[in-house]
């Protein structure tokens, strides 16, 4: 048993910390979170270029073959860099085609990048359940038609390609939809994460391809909880580095700025606040880093896993950022400071997937109403 | 990354697991039953523990100990915890003093501590703090005086854990009060029959007396006593510190989980409004914030071991796991209370266990390196801040 990164994942971690430091720096954040999909294609280029898309799926569908552990290594680096854009959006997608139509094109064209990806999943009322999801699915001849509205969905600007949860009269249906197609309406909703852009999506009578129903009922249920499992891992990744950036940049500031005479790290009330930030830190590494393990290792733990991890990651990275802004003062609270990217995502990943509280409830049931 | 089991380590924990089904006590008893069958209940099971091999599992084979490695050491909280085993006794001896014998001691004193450590037989207390010498231990007082060969020690030591019932002490005293305060001082192995010392109970707010008072007058210890070297003792002292800090979260795992369980159970008998409190919104989100701290606290203890596996030596994330552990207990006997409901005050409902656990979690800030020395140490060693002292 080893509770580290082996080798190797060292060296992707590495590799992955160098292609941000280069290309994705905060100044390259901004500019991006500045524009509309805040999509830039020479940094997904070089994103695809090294298969970090498809890095958890096999290569039979296009991706790379190594596992969750490494998607959790570049998650953990592109939370680090506050990384812009459709690499979630995208990853989830492709993980979704691959457990339910690992032949299909969209999948290779998804993992090389050359199309972008998006799950419709939430609706207006913002429930993560699945019996949450009320968007209709008529059934015709094979295949359905959608009708209804998507609220929340992330990356949809950019997106090529959509997979849609929606429910036909005999349960779950999931669908692949191009972006482009009749009757689909992606409108841009403002939300506080720039560097990621959300979208309503509407569907007017919207006509699926037969080739393009992924999956019903049992299998469409499975596959939506075990990708959901795979992004609130990444969220929870993403946070990690998050809080390692804001840790870092934090303690580095208290070393430097003066007041009183004396570097402010000298006062055990600034002190105190980083060694909490320490220990929240190194704790979701714990979790986060099991859980990504479990997902393929040990499937039967995953959802308890994640769950902890999602559950504790929320509440912990939120509490970071916020001693990270008290620790810099006034400077942290400015749009200037580099501070207010990682605060802005840090929310929007506590949120992704069910907060603290939803996943606590989730939990409760899992471990206590079942034993 | 990879928490699979090599083969080394799956023969380890079935031979554990067999071992455990054939020995495990069949009765369970609880703190609150009777100190006394207790304390017999524990000392039986370490007894079993050391004959069986298990007792000192990272400990070297030749001092009685197992020999694995910290992996293993990890492997066994695993199962003890799923066996629903319980605790250990002599935590001080076995996650303090041993692991600082085996570090400084001499080949005789790890012939003569080590094996009688981990078959409970020897209970140690550990005696650093003094009356003004608390956090900052290092400005003791407590005075040791070369007489031929022997050292007089004349003073005072406080919240002496486990000293009226222990066998053996680890001792700070100053031997060069000229020097600087860290390096006037030597660490002593004193048997507690010596006469010169007196014990004196201090009764905790839990209103039990875990720890007490040590009074010294012409105590004599022979120099052979000396673990490390005279007027070096401050290194063991940060030894036995280190590993106080990284040790004694291991175990606790067992304890807490125990703790947990019957919390649940608590709230799928207790009814408020009609119902089971477990059906209570609040209280589900409460038991679930002490089962993902918890089980994060368990995930730390095995990423530590594993740490401890490549360096091994235990470093400043000890605190981290002190300060973790000592303030998750805290709240999880804060929501035990919110479960119990009016109970919660009542000082025989459960055999007392509740009342008992919330107020001796009191002091888990304060024992053992207050929360905020662990804090310090953090920033300090972990992020190379100044020091704010």
């Amino acid at each position: 048993m080893e509770f580290d990164h082996s080798k190797p994942q060292r060296l992707l971690q590495q590799s992955a910390r160098d292609l941000f430091a280069r290309q994705c720096p905060p100044k390259r954040v901004r500019e991006l979170m500045a524009t509309d999909t805040a999509f830039n294609p020479e940094l997904w280029s070089a994103v695809a270029d090294q298969g970090w898309l498809g890095i958890h799926l096999p290569e039979q569908t296009g991706g790379i073959g190594l596992g969750t552990v490494e998607l959790a290594v570049i998650s953990e680096e592109m939370g680090r860099a506050c990384f812009p854009g459709p690499f979630l959006g995208t990853v989830w997608a492709a993980t979704l085609l691959a457990a339910t139509n690992p032949h299909a094109a969209t999948l290779q064209k998804l993992t090389t990048g050359e199309l972008k990806g998006a799950v419709a999943l939430l609706e207006p009322e913002g429930g993560w359940d699945l019996a949450d999801i009320q968007l209709q699915a008529t059934p015709v001849e094979g295949t359905y038609t959608l009708s209804g509205k998507k609220s929340f969905v992330l990356d949809a600007i950019t997106a090529d390609v959509l997979v849609v949860a929606a429910r036909s009269p005999k349960g779950l249906v999931l669908v692949a939809v191009p972006a482009s197609a009749t009757g689909v309406k992606i409108e841009p909703t403002a939300a506080l994460d720039a560097t990621r852009k959300l979208a309503d999506i509407s569907f007017d009578n919207v006509q699926i391809d037969p080739d393009d129903v992924l999956a019903d009922r049992k299998q469409a249920e499975e596959a939506l909880s075990k990708s959901l499992d795979v992004v609130a891992l990444c969220a929870c990744a993403e946070m990690l580095g998050g809080m390692q950036w804001i840790l870092e940049t934090s303690a580095e500031y208290a070393k430097t700025r003066q007041q009183f005479g004396k570097t402010i790290g000298t006062f055990q009330a600034v002190q105190s606040m980083l060694a909490d930030m320490v220990l929240w830190t190194e704790s979701v590494r714990s979790a986060v880093y099991y859980a990504a393990w479990a997902i393929d290792a040990d499937p039967a733990d995953a959802r308890r896993a994640v769950g902890i991890a999602k559950a504790y990651t929320s509440d912990a990275s939120r509490e970071v950022a916020n001693r990270g802004v008290q620790v810099h003062g006034g400077i942290g609270f400015t749009w200037e400071h580099d501070l207010q990217l990682f605060y802005k995502r840090s929310k929007a990943l506590e949120i992704l997937t069910g907060d603290s509280a939803y996943h606590r409830a989730a939990l409760v049931e899992l471990v206590f109403d079942q034993a | 990354m990879d928490l699979g089991l090599t083969d080394s380590e799956l023969k380890f924990r079935d031979e554990l697991r067999a071992w455990l089904k054939a020995n495990l006590p069949k009765k369970m008893v609880k703190s609150a039953d009777n100190a006394k069958e207790y304390y017999q209940y524990l000392s039986d099971w370490q007894m079993a523990l050391y004959k069986g091999g298990w007792a000192g599992v990272s400990w070297p084979k030749e001092y009685g100990g197992r020999g694995s490695s910290f992996i293993e050491q990890a492997i066994f909280q695993e199962e003890m915890a799923l066996a629903d085993a319980p605790e250990r006794m002599g935590t001080i001896g076995q996650g303090l003093v041993g692991p600082t014998i085996i570090a400084v001691g001499t080949e005789e004193q790890k012939k003569k501590y080590l094996p009688r450590i981990l078959s409970g037989e020897d209970i140690w207390c550990q005696g650093f703090s003094e009356p003004n010498a608390g956090s900052d231990v290092a400005s003791l007082e407590t005075k040791a005086v070369l007489d031929g060969d022997h050292f007089v020690i004349n003073g005072q030591k406080i919240w002496t854990s486990y000293a009226h019932i222990a066998q053996q002490c680890l001792l700070i005293v100053r031997t060069d009060p000229a020097a600087a305060k860290h390096k006037g001082i030597t660490a002593l192995l004193v048997d507690m029959k010596t006469p010169g010392i007196e014990v004196s109970p201090l009764k905790m707010m839990s209103g039990d007396s875990m720890f007490n008072e040590m009074f010294f007058t012409n105590l004599r210890v022979p120099v052979s006593a000396v673990i490390g070297k005279v007027n070096e003792g401050w290194n063991v002292a940060i030894t036995a510190l280190a590993n106080e800090r990284a040790n004694l979260g291991t175990g606790l795992y067992v304890i807490f989980k125990r703790n947990l369980d019957a919390m649940v159970d608590q709230a799928k008998r207790l009814k408020r409004g009609g119902r089971p409190v477990i059906e209570d919104p609040v209280i589900r989100q409460r038991l679930a914030q002490a089962y993902v701290d918890l089980e994060v606290f368990r995930l730390n203890t095995t990423r530590s071991l594993s740490m401890l596996n490549k360096t091994g030596a235990p470093g400043p994330e000890g605190s981290i796991q002190k300060l973790y552990w000592s303030e998750l207990n805290q709240r999880m006997a804060q929501i035990a209370m919110e479960v119990l409901g009016p109970y919660a005050q009542l000082t025989d409902y459960d055999g007392g266990r509740w009342v008992y656990n919330y107020l001796r979690s009191r002091g888990n800030t304060i024992e053992a390196g207050t929360s905020e020395v662990q804090r310090n140490i953090i920033a300090q060693r972990v992020l190379g801040l100044p020091r704010s002292y």
